[in-house]
């Protein structure tokens, strides 16, 4: 029996003296493509707050790869290979495009003080392959002809794209998209569609939060219903557009699926 | 600047600076340009502080003062009582065991600040680093059979390198004492270069530029602010070091406020966040007050140092240095900008 790559178990996030996340309970396997939805305030930054370690919840569990998480630092959780993007745009606004993909890259390398020091053989080999890897990244998002921009006078859409790069550079197993789509165009949302589609195919477990139906139902596995800090539905795609539990908290009536929700 | 040429120019610079005392054999201003050479290296080691992590460091000159201590301690010896009947006793060392204590010393008192004031950030930081400058003045006034208290310790030794075919040799000319302080400034200088452009030195502006991002793809926040911390303080202290070596007096006067400032306007005013900043603004700053002392009188001085200081912040927020390149970029952006206009509009 394989151990589901994210398990949450009976979380509950306390934000001030308000419950933001009351008992939420649901796991990701390898090679998913889980989406967690839900109205405005419903809690979902909040769960990837306490599942990244931004946020230390007062009860449950989290385990990574069956491995207790809980009270680890988001650097360290991120070095065992769960990586988080933000719902606000969040980039490295005075370093170039090229200079953020390589920060980003930062738990591939290993050199330390000395070698940068005496710009040891080792040091500099990896430094060249990272340079690489960073570019490959770039290119692999469509920002290659932008790299020696300073990453602040981007477009907007070109920004959020960066943000995913820099969530997916280091290659982790478990990649958390917060709201990836959020204010794009229709072309841009599908272009961020199809990037979520290649990362999965390079072998990154993706879960997504997304207020786009449209792109939820059609690039999810499987999708994760929170409303008002618990979870009222976890199936796949077709079964949650037809659940009426669903529809009366998420929509108010109307079907699922087809048309943008309001974000 | 392209790869090649800036550190031609650096070198060059260096160069220069190094045939100062054969072109203008000038006593007095070797004296000038060697204690504002100290100065800037203390100032370079602010700068990995101030400049790439972004951490105010308002006690800098207790690293410097560390420095200061250590190398002339351990160079003139002690004898003192540590309680329970004991007693420390060092006989008196050569003078490299002394600048190598002095890096040490202040690397270790680093690694300690920096332990403790990382769990706060921004304001409160400031605030620590203020008051361990302050104990550690206090203590070198107070704690007499170490330190003399106020009546200074005196006596220092000069410099002494060992040189081929010379033996040991005490550096007392001007021309010695400035070159090696030109290469010790030359060394601190490489040491942050290196840093600056590796690995370390990205996850520091990444943790300057934005801290929750720079955690999310795993940079260890702590971990790398106690390596600047203890970099810089080591650097901070073989500064104090060479001034301990140099005016061969020490009192606790090293600890004064007064230094850390001189620094923090030296890489403010040079361009923080840049190489070259804190060389710029500190050979500014460290050659104004001595320019001026032959032309004013004191009032009209420290008037002229403050207008300066107030006039180069109003119109170079960011420091002359960024102010310079961004010419030099903005200049090159104006003539690549059509070309890569038209790249795009192909593409
Ligand atoms: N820093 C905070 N301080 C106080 N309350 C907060 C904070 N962050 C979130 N909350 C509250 O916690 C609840 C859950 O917020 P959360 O941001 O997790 O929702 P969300 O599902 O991500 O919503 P959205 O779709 O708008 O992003 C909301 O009621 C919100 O007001
Ligand atoms: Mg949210």
């Amino acid at each position: 029996m394989t151990v589901p790559l994210l398990q949450v178990e009976h979380v509950m996030v306390q934000i001030g003296g308000l419950v933001a996340v009351s008992d939420l309970s649901f796991m990701v396997n390898e090679g998913e493509v889980v989406s967690l939805i839900g109205p405005n305030g419903a809690g979902k930054t909040t769960a990837f707050n306490a599942i990244t370690g931004y946020m230390r919840p007062r009860r449950g569990a989290v385990r990574f790869a069956g491995r207790d998480i809980i009270g680890l630092s988001p650097e360290r959780i991120a070095a065992l290979g769960l990586v988080r993007s933000f719902q606000r745009t969040s980039i490295f606004g005075a370093c170039t495009v090229f200079d953020n993909a390589l920060t980003a890259l930062h738990l591939r390398g290993r050199s330390g003080l000395l070698g940068a020091f005496l710009a040891l053989p080792g040091t500099r080999r990896e430094e060249a392959l990272l340079r690489g890897e960073a570019m490959a990244m770039l290119d692999f998002v469509g920002l290659a002809a932008r790299a020696g921009l300073r990453a602040d006078s981007l477009a907007y859409g070109e920004q959020r794209r960066l943000g995913i790069a820099l969530a997916a550079a280091a290659t982790p197993r478990l990649l958390l998209l917060d709201e990836p789509a959020a204010g794009l165009n229709p072309s841009e949302t599908a272009e961020c569609m199809a990037l979520i589609r290649q990362l999965r195919d390079r072998g990154t477990t993706v879960l997504l939060v997304e207020h786009d139906m449209a792109m939820v139902m059609r690039i999810s596995d499987r999708v994760v219903v929170l409303n008002q800090g618990r979870i009222i539905a976890d199936g796949p795609p077709e079964t949650i557009r037809q659940d009426p539990e669903v529809i009366r908290a998420y929509l108010g009536g109307a079907p699922l699926g087809g048309h943008h929700a309001a974000a | 600047m392209s790869a090649v040429l800036a550190p031609l120019l650096g070198w060059s610079f260096a160069a220069a600076m190094a045939s100062v005392p054969f072109l203008f054999p000038d006593p007095y201003l070797l004296a000038v340009l060697t204690s504002a050479g100290i100065f800037i290296i203390g100032a370079i080691s602010l700068n990995l502080l101030l400049g790439y992590t972004g951490q105010l460091s308002l006690g800098h000159a207790a690293f410097f003062g560390l420095g200061a201590y250590a190398s002339a301690l351990a160079t003139l010896g002690f004898d003192i009582a540590i309680g329970f009947g004991l007693r420390l006793r060092l006989d008196p060392q050569p003078v490299w065991v002394g600048f190598l204590s002095a890096v040490v010393v202040a690397g270790l008192f680093g690694w300690l600040l920096g332990r403790l004031a990382f769990r706060v950030r921004g304001a409160y930081f400031v605030i620590i680093t203020i008051c361990f400058a302050q104990v550690l003045r206090m203590v070198s006034l107070n704690w007499v059979e170490l330190t003399q208290g106020p009546m200074a310790l005196t006596g220092i030794p000069p410099f002494a390198l060992w040189l081929p075919g010379q033996g040991v040799v005490e550096l007392t000319s001007k021309p010695q004492t400035y070159w090696l302080v030109l290469g010790v400034a030359v060394l601190a200088f490489l040491i942050v270069r290196q840093i600056v452009r590796s690995r370390i030195g990205r996850a520091l502006v990444a943790l300057r530029e934005n801290e929750t991002l720079a955690r999310s793809v795993g940079i260890r926040v702590t971990h790398y602010l106690v390596i600047a911390t203890v970099v810089s303080a080591g650097i901070a202290g073989a500064a104090g070091s060479l001034f301990a070596h140099y005016v061969r007096i020490i009192d606790p006067d090293v600890f004064l406020f007064i230094y850390t400032v001189t620094m923090v306007i030296m890489v403010v005013t040079g361009g923080k966040g840049t190489l070259w900043g804190p060389v710029v603004g500190g050979l500014i700053f460290g050659l104004l007050p001595d320019m001026l002392r032959g032309a004013a009188r004191p009032e009209a001085q420290w008037i002229a140092y403050g207008l300066a200081m107030i006039l180069l912040v109003m119109f170079l927020p960011r420091g002359i240095v960024p102010a310079f390149t961004g010419l030099l970029a903005g200049r090159r952006a104006r003539v690549v900008l059509p070309a890569a206009a038209a790249r795009e509009a192909a593409e």
